[in-house]
């Protein structure tokens, strides 16, 4: 009798999952429903591009624009990294679909794998479709061979730092409507880190408090890449401080990949044909 | 782990589970036999659903011991997930999915664990025929009917194979045909590749078509466990036995259940008798006797294990 190793159904899952990532970034270009909800925040950021095409830094004639773009770029890797598989995630708990993965054999690594890829790529896409908007639309931002380099560090590591922990709080939240907590939380942390003004004109606990989270830093990642350096002279100490960006980021990603697989290990043995249906039950009758 | 299969598919000792100060399972003890289909039968509430999810390993039991294909559900690791097929209820998963998809991309998860003895998984398009879905292989899962996603479940559930298969109320929403093809599944299942099966249902004609075995659970325990004719054998009271004599329309309740001397007396002392009709008590006649009886007998507070014993007795 052949006995399968773990090495053999490990990689059958880990390809699967591949499949399942593909799969589902798939259908959120050809459903009409995701599409809508993908395609509107990259409207946003553009219209926001557009309009501030013309206008100026006060005091200089720096263009607005290009001050912008660095923190659209950062936002989609944010929203990307934390809120798309946090809400995800706790969605899926609850119809059922992570109780699948758990009925199936290594199901949770094809699943999780799935989720990873699905999330990369999405976010890649509007990572990019921004860029390029905003490289056709804004003038005064930086397009060469150490700005392309650093922006695909800077969303390597960003997302290395964030998905982790969009799967921990996905697997924490205990419903949909808790888990709509994080976007919020991720919105309030973006106006305060400084991607659409100065950050040193807030006060100066409140800068401390926004540098403890990767939102600040993948900003000013996105900033360094992208911002003549006389720009620098607006940030905190007047430095693009990038090996304090990779050390804080770093320590995000170790905290999230020691995190995640245990919280959404323990999130996954609670689940059950009658967990899903309380749920269930209780959607029908609150609406929720 | 050998290639003779052992004749013992699942064996269920003392199993108990408590949540808080409230007892759910005080003690269920039962086997099953490999190819065996196995109906749960019981109230809402008795515990159906909390035995099947121990036994899936989705619930961690309270005490008692259990093995599922030899192994403790609550050990168990994916070779021996691979070996169990657990049939869901969908709901809104996947919705976006096209239904080869999803079986195909499950179906890849079980390809490393297949064995000299199983071939994993399931070939898809075959299955989906199996199940008859064909005409819906490639519609979202969205756009399925309730029936149709029954089906989908059913195909989910052995997709990989199984040698035991958990149903939990599998026909909830199916129509008669639906029903019809199901239970031809289930008995292909058992038949050509010797598939344990247990499922749990309320449905007691069905249960009565499907199964080899009825076990009826009530308040936590077993009250009954054998066939649906010992079940209506055993537990029935009475049969009732209705003539014609002289003119008149008689009714008889034999006690015992066993009205054969009674009739034999009737027609040797009465040479008039017409229309002789003998009604056994229907399998859900007997079910009510048997939840009604071993509520009476909880309220006085005796255990009727004996009626279970009975039973099991019979069946050795």
């Amino acid at each position: 009798m052949t006995t399968a190793t773990a090495l053999d159904t490990h990689r059958a899952a880990v390809l699967a999952g591949l499949s399942r990532g593909w799969i589902e970034t798939r259908q959120s270009f050809t459903e009409t429903a995701k599409v809508i909800v993908e395609a509107f925040f990259s409207l946003i950021y553009i219209a926001v591009l557009l309009m501030l095409r013309r206008k100026t830094m006060p005091g200089t004639d720096f263009s607005l624009a290009a001050t912008v773009l660095p923190g659209l770029l950062c936002m989609s890797i944010i929203f990307g990294g934390i809120v798309g598989p946090s809400v995800s995630i706790t969605a899926e708990r609850e119809d059922g679909t992570l109780l699948r993965a758990k009925a199936t054999p290594n199901g949770m690594l094809g699943y999780l794998v799935g989720k990873i890829v699905m999330v990369a790529l999405s976010t890649l896409l509007k990572f990019v479709v921004i860029l390029v908007a905003g490289i056709m639309l804004v003038n005064d931002v930086i397009v060469d061979a150490r700005a392309c380099l650093l922006l695909t560090l800077i969303f390597v590591v960003g997302m290395v730092a964030t998905v982790p922990i969009g799967v921990a709080l996905g697997s924490v939240m205990k419903s949909s409507l808790q888990a709509g907590l994080v976007p919020l939380t991720c919105g309030l942390l973006v106006i305060a880190s400084g991607l659409f003004f100065p950050i040193t004109v807030l006060p100066t606990w409140l800068q401390s408090f926004v540098q403890a989270f990767p939102v600040y830093w993948v900003g000013l990642g996105a900033r360094s890449a992208m911002l003549p350096a006389q720009m620098v002279a607006a940030e905190i100490g007047g430095s693009w401080r990038m090996v304090e960006m990779f050390a804080v980021l770093g320590v995000w990603a170790a905290i999230g990949l020691v995190l995640a697989p245990v919280l959404l290990r323990r999130m996954a043995r609670r689940q059950s044909g009658s967990a899903v249906a309380e749920v269930r039950a209780r959607i029908r009758s609150k609406g929720y | 782990m050998s290639s003779e299969t052992p004749a013992i598919a699942l064996d269920v000792r003392g199993l108990r589970m408590r949540y808080g100060a409230r007892d759910v399972l005080t003690g269920v003890t039962f086997t099953m036999k490999r190819g065996e289909v196995l109906a749960l039968l019981g109230p809402n509430g008795a515990g159906k659903t909390t035995t099947i999810e121990i036994l899936e390993g989705f619930l961690m039991r309270s005490a008692g011991n259990v093995s599922v294909l030899g192994i403790d559900p609550a050990q168990g690791n994916e070779a021996w997930r691979a070996r169990i097929g657990v049939v869901l209820q969908s709901w809104r998963d996947h919705r976006f999915w096209r239904v080869r998809e999803l079986l195909t991309y499950l179906a890849r998860f079980y390809a490393p664990f297949a064995t000299a003895e199983v071939a994993r998984p399931w070939d898809v398009d075959e299955l989906i025929d199996v199940v008859g879905l064909s005409k819906s292989a490639n519609a979202k899962i969205m756009t399925l009917s309730s029936g149709e996603r029954r089906r989908l479940d059913v195909a989910i559930g052995i997709v990989g194979r199984p040698e035991m298969v958990f149903f939990d109320e599998p026909t909830a929403g199916f129509d008669p045909h639906a029903r019809r093809d199901f239970q031809d599944l289930i008995h292909r299942l058992s038949d050509f590749d010797n598939t344990t099966i247990l499922m749990t249902t309320h449905d007691l004609d069905e249960a009565e078509k499907i199964a080899d075995r009825i076990l009826v659970l009530d308040e936590g325990r077993i009250v009954a466990d054998g066939s649906a004719d010992q079940l209506a054998s055993e537990f029935t009271t009475a049969a009732e036995v209705r003539w014609t004599s002289s003119g008149r329309r008689h009714v008889h309740a034999a006690r015992g259940g066993d009205a054969t001397s009674f009739v034999r007396d009737l027609l040797i002392q009465n040479d008039d008798v017409t229309d002789l009709e003998v009604r056994r008590a229907s399998l859900e006649e007997t079910y009510m006797t048997i939840v009604q009886r071993a509520e009476s007998a909880q309220s006085r507070g005796g255990i009727p294990n004996g009626a279970a014993a009975k039973i099991s007795d019979v069946r050795a």
